[in-house]
């Protein structure tokens, strides 16, 4: 039997970590624009809007993000794409941030006062005037400690598309485990990498809260 | 009555309290006689409430010694402030009633944890109490359904079914609106006819006048005049009582 | 290109799909009582406990809320019969949630203590009333329903969560939705007939504990008419 050290293992989970953080990145970026477009037809009161993406939010918020991915990975397939797992791991988390967040940034907008809009519009601003220059500006500095905040969550929720075969972090400890035979250190090891990758943004997340609660 | 035959039920010497560097109250003697009506006056500031709340052990203090029913105050022992607790009850500024229970069940709990009361005798006490204070038809109503006057008068329900041998009352009404004053005034002079022992901090000159057998004035932490009402009133010997109570009258 | 959905095919196993959610109310039921009051004792440690008790329960809500879940469920189902511990499926699913559940609602049951107003826990104290009774008589009843929304929501969160709990053979709905679709072979079919239980139980869920919190939990003030 081959004898795996901590570092051999150490290794393997690293290098999968970099796949972790890229969709990661793809999930946050594509939801957050995707998100963003949703919050302005909300804003603009587009037709059918409030209520399309409001069952939108309902729908990723009240189902679980597991079926969501096997949604993406079979539902893809049944239309004739060719699915690989990053495709059907990137789609999913993707409109999964842009409902989460789309929601998270609504929160912000409507914590903003009546009476900013009031004012604008009596100076006879245009709408994207008003949101360009008053509301966004003001909505971005309470949205931000929510926003990074959400991202420990995609990160988190990216441990689940190894279930559908993405190679991540999880995935791969799932495959060192098999093969060392050691699934308390490998698994140890897995939770304190997403540890080190999240702490330090779950703690920035915090203190800008703290930053932005002692300025009101 | 003969105050120098009865032992005091309260009696402190030389208190000191600092809180952090300003020193709130500067070396306090005040000796209380069961069932005197004590009103302490003086400006915000002067350390009236302070005083109050070291009695009954929600402020520590530094220096001095402080004695109720014999008993010095044991910060640290939490049985000994507990049984301190039921000796010496508070009515507070904002009413501070219970707002997930009742108004009954708000002067039912205390005695039913502490005192170990049964439900049934708890209920009997408690409705008992509210209709001395006047609102017995508001047992089972909650205390956001009453005005501030009303629920004034719960907590001093509250406070009465502990049987305490002294109340304390801080500014009971300084909150209210002015009409709802008299109805609050009413009970808690019934309470000094009855003999309970009171200390109030308070801005009412004419209760204090019309039911206190004595007055303390403090002023920048110190007692500067002590004795009956219409002594203090009537022949102010200290130039700071002289500008307080002139204040008054503006 | 014609795509035929068929969902009857799916439908028609609803036996399994009715032990499958039967199986997830069960785990939610347990874990989310469970959770809350570990969430409410480490609440109070971290209000009221000594510092070596709040660093430990500080360490453990850092430490769940930074590992994502199926992490925790795998290190207990797969990683502690490495010291010797071996768990079923559902105990393992359960003893994750709970650990999941108790680290979340530590955090939003301390929320709501710490926000109690000062006044309300001097009076009880100037009543005689004991440290513990002041905290489970007059500071955690308001408390908790300052915060039953953002428990409600958590509790939810939990709940979609467990749907991981079939990765390791506890017979859940997802485990069930992945056993009709290997036998039928009507993946999304089955996934869209379980994400709408999800869905609908999620509803439930949330209707069935706003009803609960006020009648049994924390007794609310009716309000002024």
């Amino acid at each position: 039997m081959v004898e795996f050290s901590l570092w051999d293992i150490l290794r393997n989970l690293l290098l999968a970590l970099r796949w972790t953080v890229v969709l990661s990145l793809i999930a946050f970026i594509g939801g957050g624009l995707v998100g963003l477009a949703l919050l302005l037809a909300r804003i603009a009161k587009l037709p059918g809007a409030e209520r399309g993406v409001g069952g939108y939010v309902q729908l990723f918020q009240g189902t679980p993000l597991l079926m969501q991915l096997f949604l993406a990975y079979f539902g893809l397939a049944l239309f004739g794409f060719k699915v690989s797992a990053w495709a059907a791991a990137s789609l999913a988390l993707t409109l999964y941030t842009s409902a989460f967040l789309s929601e998270i940034w609504r929160g912000c907008v409507n914590a903003i006062p009546r009476g900013q809009w009031e004012a604008s519009a009596s100076l006879a601003l245009s709408f994207t005037e008003q949101l360009r220059h008053i509301i966004l500006p003001q909505a971005m500095r309470i949205a931000i400690a929510p926003t990074v905040g959400f991202l420990v969550q995609v990160i988190k929720g990216t441990a689940l598309a190894s279930v559908i075969g993405f190679i991540e972090l999880t995935k791969a400890g799932t495959m060192i485990t098999n093969a060392t035979f050691r699934p308390f250190t490998v698994y140890a090891c897995v939770a304190l990498l997403y540890f080190t990758l999240c702490f330090p943004i779950s703690a920035w997340s915090h203190s800008l809260e703290r930053k932005l609660r002692r300025e009101r | 009555m003969n105050a120098e035959a009865a032992a005091p039920i309260i009696d402190i010497r030389g208190l000191r309290k600092r809180f952090g560097n300003n020193e709130v109250l500067k070396g306090i003697d005040l000796a209380v006689q069961p069932g005197e009506v004590i009103a302490i006056i003086g400006k915000s500031g002067s350390g009236k409430s302070t005083l109050l709340r070291c009695i009954n052990g929600l402020e520590t203090f530094e220096d001095g010694a402080l004695t109720v029913d014999g008993q010095p105050l044991l910060h640290r022992n939490a049985q000994a402030m507990r049984a301190l607790r039921q000796r010496v009850g508070m009515i507070f500024q904002s009413f501070n009633l219970f707002p997930h229970l009742s108004v009954g069940r708000n002067v039912m709990l205390a005695p039913t944890l502490v005192k170990k009361r049964t439900g049934t005798e708890a209920q009997e006490q408690a409705r008992k109490l509210l209709t001395r204070v006047g609102l017995e038809e508001k047992f089972d109503a909650h205390p956001d359904q009453l005005s501030g006057g009303q629920q004034q008068r719960v907590a001093i329900a509250r406070a009465l079914a502990m049987e305490p041998a002294v109340l304390l009352c801080d500014e009971i009404t300084s909150a209210l609106d002015p009409e709802l004053v008299g109805e609050v005034l009413r009970v808690v002079e019934s309470l000094a006819d009855d003999g309970m022992t009171l200390l109030m901090v308070t801005h009412e000159m004419t209760f204090a006048r019309k039911v206190c057998d004595r007055l303390v004035f403090m002023h920048a932490g110190r007692i500067h005049e002590m004795g009956p009402p219409a002594m203090l009133f009537g022949d102010p010997k200290t130039a700071e009582l002289k500008q307080f109570l002139s204040a008054l009258h503006d | 290109m014609t795509v035929t959905l068929d969902f009857i095919a799916v439908l028609i196993d609803w036996p399994f799909l009715l032990k499958g959610l039967a199986m997830t109310a069960a785990l939610t039921a347990v874990s989310a009582i469970v959770g809350v009051a570990v969430g409410v004792a480490c609440a109070w440690a971290r209000a009221y406990g000594s510092l070596p008790l709040r660093s430990v329960v500080a360490s453990y809500v850092e430490l769940i809320r930074n590992t994502p879940f199926i992490v925790q469920l795998f290190f207990i189902f797969f990683g502690l019969p490495g010291l010797g511990v071996r768990l079923t499926p559902e105990l393992a699913s359960f003893l994750a949630m709970v650990i999941n559940l108790g680290a979340y609602a530590t955090e939003i049951v301390r929320a709501g203590v710490e926000n109690t107003p000062r006044g309300q826990i001097e009076a009880a104290q100037s009543l005689a009333l004991s440290r513990s009774q002041v905290f489970l008589r007059v500071v955690l009843p308001p408390s908790l329903q300052r915060v039953w929304p953002a428990l409600v929501s958590q509790i939810i969160i939990v709940m979609l969560g467990s749907a991981v709990c079939g990765q390791i053979a506890t017979q859940e709905l997802s485990y069930y939705a992945n056993l009709i679709q290997s036998r039928n072979f009507r993946a999304f079919e089955a996934y869209i007939v379980a994400t709408f239980i999800y869905l609908g139980f999620a509803i439930f869920l949330r209707h069935l504990l706003n009803w609960i919190g006020p009648r049994f939990i924390f007794g609310a003030a009716p309000r002024r008419v």
